[in-house]
């Protein structure tokens, strides 16, 4: 049995302690804004927060979660508000299939938290585990620019 | 016009996946774009058509009938019908069509939609306000050249009244209505809407993960299947060992899938499948079942000798397609020459979520939730394959996470349907990356050769082009070797003025099934034209811009009949290759990207490729620096665009910008391989796509106003890249790239480039 906290609510698991996050949020707990990619770490689709850190769940399995509190997209703001990155990736119009948006944006807020005013060159170090391949790289970079306080 | 019962409420109209089925995209409506439904027992709801429907409170729902896969055409065609209906977008819905032949086609491909559809959702929205003008003009007794709409009102000025839409419903649903002809539209600068920034419908959910994609669609009791399929194309399993595979937790069962035979088409491929419930446990369970698969001839498919044979292929003669002079009688001449061969490695799609959907079979019946870029073919497939009608088969349509062509070609669907018919359960279908790179309809590997006689004054006097590569007609016929339509993209349609000019197609074989990717062969072909382009240039020191302007000549539309295509015609004339359009982008692309002021060389270079596809005018101008060990960055892309009218320009932009970094990612790092008929890559790390720090840096794009007929957006920005790239590493290095991907041929790389972070 694994205990953890997702999105700030307690949470059991007993099954397969290998299985990986991604499988359980998505399958189990219907949480399905975190996204599959590869299932190997390459893509970043399926990023979420293990402790505040920009975390893989694809390859992330239960077994190293007991007592981890875990964050995904549904929960990186509180009800009814928005994260300064979801505000600028709407001031930015940066979706254009929307798929892979989720992991870069709780990519995006781990690098926030820790680098509050990222230089370019942060930001691509940051951000180049996570594939987009509708190509909206450069309205991500300006929307993590403005989220930072900063202009594009 | 017919009254039907509608059979759901006006409240379960929206993007959800427990209403049963959308109101409007549920019932035939015959005839005519109007159509007036009454909603029992809950007062009429006025439907406009097949595309439009407005509630008593005002409330408007728009559908949307082509997918959304991220060019906001969701968004885009809605925008057109609510400018024309003076709606206030703010109480517009927009609602996701089911499958249906009744909107007209929903395959969304081709960079068509807005191109085959302006017109049609301009008359709709135009039809529904004239209708409701002519309900107020009639309730105050006033004549409706006196009436005027506007934002979801309609107003008598003289007077001061105003009745709002949603009361004017019942009445403007009585009226006959109007013809076409008679319609009045909105000037295009009268426009609040088309031509504005709009975000796109999805624009909260998305970034809130809210949005429903293929792989998050759910229905009651479904289980979880992963699919073993044939490793080289027409194997088949001959024996299934599951004993392992039953033993993993959460596997129920295993069953096999029909085998399939030529031709392929949209046909499920076939194999074992593993049920299970949850994906975790279906993939587990696959990977421990044991299969045995036959030889199959396709078996020979090995990249290496496959490039030779497609390079020996161009450097033979071939089948004619474009005639005109003679150009061996130049080249024999003495006439100096030039020559070159171009190579494009085998792509894959690659869309962020893979292949996905949920199927139910019950009572000979199908339902499916998909990511489809057809769900009329989705119907069409299903149905052959379950041995069905198609119209038992109702396909509803989540969100793409991108498709490119993929998801054109509903096999997947076809699996989550024929798993269910035999489990009896409905069935969610997940391809892992795995599957999806090495089962895809690969974009064709190609080979070009050109040849061209050059004049005193630098300017080809006769050109020969030669090209082959496994065509997209190989799905229907197994036999096919030509390229039919794709020998014209960008091939036989070269828009230069030549007295001597002849235009080959030489044949390939297919080992995989080849598919269409954005912008399908006028990725290699714009990339060899303009590529042989800028070395006949370089031979004649001359400025691209200069150079590239001459060879179009002067302006003309162009009449591919009169010069020398066999069998041409021209479908529309408002599309006819009109090459004033072509130098416009040309000088517009040179004036915004300053290439009069630059100077290439010093490992820093300035490319220039023009190419027109999809019936839109794009021209080309990438900047980039390699490093001394071969590193490439791509500092800035300038792309100048006539795409006709232009409903969503923020979109249309982003577009653009995409296809820069899909552009650049293929020329840069794109390459699907084979051996032994199977495909090498298994996942990103083996078939790479551009990275935020590989990706063009800056993109900036130019859009020429314009009030022509709307061309394609999605597609075109992708072919002038991957030229327009090489071309500025010939002119930062002096190195000729004639084969893609890049990679590793720049000179001073190591094992492969070096991406400066």
């Amino acid at each position: 049995m694994i205990t953890l906290t997702i999105n700030g609510e307690r949470r059991t698991f007993d099954g397969d302690p290998a299985t990986p996050l991604l499988w359980v949020l998505r399958d189990r707990l219907e949480l399905t804004g975190t996204k599959y990619g590869c299932g190997m770490g390459l893509c970043g689709a399926c990023t979420v927060h293990v402790g505040g850190e920009a975390t893989r769940s694809c390859v992330t399995p239960m077994s190293a979660l007991e007592g981890k509190a875990v964050t995904t997209i549904e929960g990186l703001a509180a009800p009814g508000r928005e994260h300064p990155l979801q505000a600028a990736w709407k001031a930015h119009n940066v979706p254009q299939c929307g798929y892979c948006q989720s992991g870069q944006i709780m990519q995006a807020a781990a690098l926030l938290a820790a680098v509050p005013r990222p230089t370019d060159g942060d930001i691509d170090s940051h951000m180049a585990g996570n594939l987009c391949r509708c190509g909206t790289y450069q309205r991500i970079r300006a929307a993590i620019k403005a989220a930072a306080g900063r202009t594009a | 016009m017919n009254a039907t019962p509608t059979i759901s409420r006006w409240s379960f109209l929206g993007y959800s996946f427990t209403a049963g089925a959308f109101l409007i995209g549920t019932r035939l409506v015959p005839g005519g774009l109007i159509a007036q439904t009454v909603r029992p027992g809950a007062g009429p709801l006025w439907q406009a058509g097949v595309y439009l429907g407005i509630d008593v409170d005002g409330s408007v729902a728009i559908i949307a009938h082509r997918s959304e896969m991220g060019t906001g055409i969701r968004t885009s065609l809605p925008m057109v019908v609510a400018e024309e209906l003076e709606a206030d977008w703010s109480r517009v819905r927009i609602v996701q069509a089911i499958g249906d032949a009744k909107y007209g086609s929903q395959n969304t491909d081709g960079s068509c939609s807005i191109k085959d559809f302006f017109e049609a959702m301009r008359i709709a929205g135009a039809s529904a306000r004239t209708m409701l003008e002519q309900a107020a003009a009639a309730a105050w007794k006033v004549p409706v050249t006196e009436v005027v709409a506007r934002s979801h009102t309609v107003a008598h000025a003289s007077s001061g009244r105003t009745l709002e839409y949603g009361k004017l419903v019942e009445a403007a649903a009585k009226l006959p209505v109007p013809d076409p002809k008679t319609l009045r539209f909105k000037p295009a600068n009268a426009y609040r809407i088309v031509g504005k920034t709009v975000a796109i419908t999805d624009m909260d959910d998305l970034v809130r993960g809210k949005g429903t994609f293929g792989i998050d669609a759910r229905m009651p009791g479904m289980v979880y299947a992963a699919i073993a399929r044939p490793p080289v194309l027409g194997s088949k399993a001959t024996r299934v060992d599951d004993a392992a595979a039953r033993k993993v937790t959460g596997v129920q069962t295993v069953v096999r899938l029909p085998e399939a035979s030529p031709p392929y088409v949209f046909k499920a491929l076939g194999g074992a499948a593993v049920i299970a419930d949850s994906t975790w446990s279906a993939l587990q369970g696959r990977q421990a079942l044991k299969v045995d698969w036959s030889d199959s001839p396709n078996a020979v498919f090995e990249s290496a000798s496959f490039r030779k044979k497609l390079l020996d292929t161009v450097h033979a003669p071939a089948r004619p397609l474009r005639v005109m002079g003679d150009v061996d009688a130049v080249f024999a001449s003495g006439a100096r020459t030039h020559e070159a061969s171009y190579y494009t490695a085998m792509l894959a799609h690659a869309p962020m979520e893979p292949p996905a959907a949920v199927a139910e079979f019950r009572d000979g019946k199908v339902v499916t939730w998909a990511a489809t870029q057809n769900p009329q073919e989705v119907q069409s497939s299903v149905a052959d394959a379950l041995g069905i009608k198609k119209e038992d088969v109702t396909c509803h349509v989540t969100l793409l996470g991108g498709a490119f062509g993929r998801k054109s070609k509903p096999d997947y669907v076809v699996e989550a349907a024929l798993l269910s018919k035999q489990v009896g359960k409905p069935v969610k279908i997940v391809w892992s990356r795995e599957d999806d790179l090495q089962f895809d309809y690969f974009h064709a590997p190609a080979a070009q050769y050109l040849k061209a006689a050059v004049g005193q004054d630098g300017l080809p006097t006769a050109i020969l082009m030669r090209t082959a590569f496994p065509p997209i007609g190989s799905l229907w016929n197994a036999d096919e070797q030509y390229g039919g339509w794709q020998a014209q993209q960008g091939w036989t349609e070269i828009p230069y003025r030549l007295a001597n000019l002849r235009v080959e197609n030489g044949p390939a074989p297919a080992h995989t099934r080849i598919g269409w990717l954005r912008s399908v062969a006028s990725i290699h072909h714009a990339y060899a034209v303009q590529g042989f382009t800028d070395e006949l240039a370089a031979l004649a020191g001359a400025d691209r811009v200069e150079y590239l302007l001459k060879l179009i000549g002067a302006p003309r539309v162009i009449d591919f009949g009169a010069e020398g295509v066999k069998g041409w015609k021209q479908d529309d004339p408002r599309h006819a290759f009109d090459t004033a359009r072509l130098r416009r982008v040309t000088e517009l692309v040179a004036e915004k990207s300053g290439w009069a002021g630059k100077k290439s060389g010093a490992r820093r270079g300035y490319g220039l490729a023009a190419h027109w596809s999809f019936l839109s005018y794009i021209a080309a101008v990438v900047e980039v620096e390699v490093g001394e060990r071969g590193e490439v960055t791509i500092p800035r892309v300038d792309l100048a665009v006539d795409a006709g009218t232009i409903v969503s320009p923020d979109r249309v932009i982003a577009q653009f910008e995409g296809a820069a970094v899909f552009g650049a990612s293929l020329a840069l790092l794109g390459e699907m391989t084979a051996k032994d008929g199977r495909i090498q890559q298994t996942n990103f790390d083996g078939y790479q796509i551009a990275r935020i720090n590989q990706a063009p840096r800056e993109t900036h794009v130019h859009l020429v106003q314009s009030t022509a007929a709307p061309a394609g957006v999605g597609e075109p920005g992708v072919p002038p890249i991957a030229p327009a790239l090489c071309n500025a590493i010939f002119a930062a290095t002096g190195q000729r790239i004639r084969e893609l991907p890049i990679a590793a041929q720049l000179k001073g790389s190591g094992s492969g480039l070096g991406f400066r972070l």
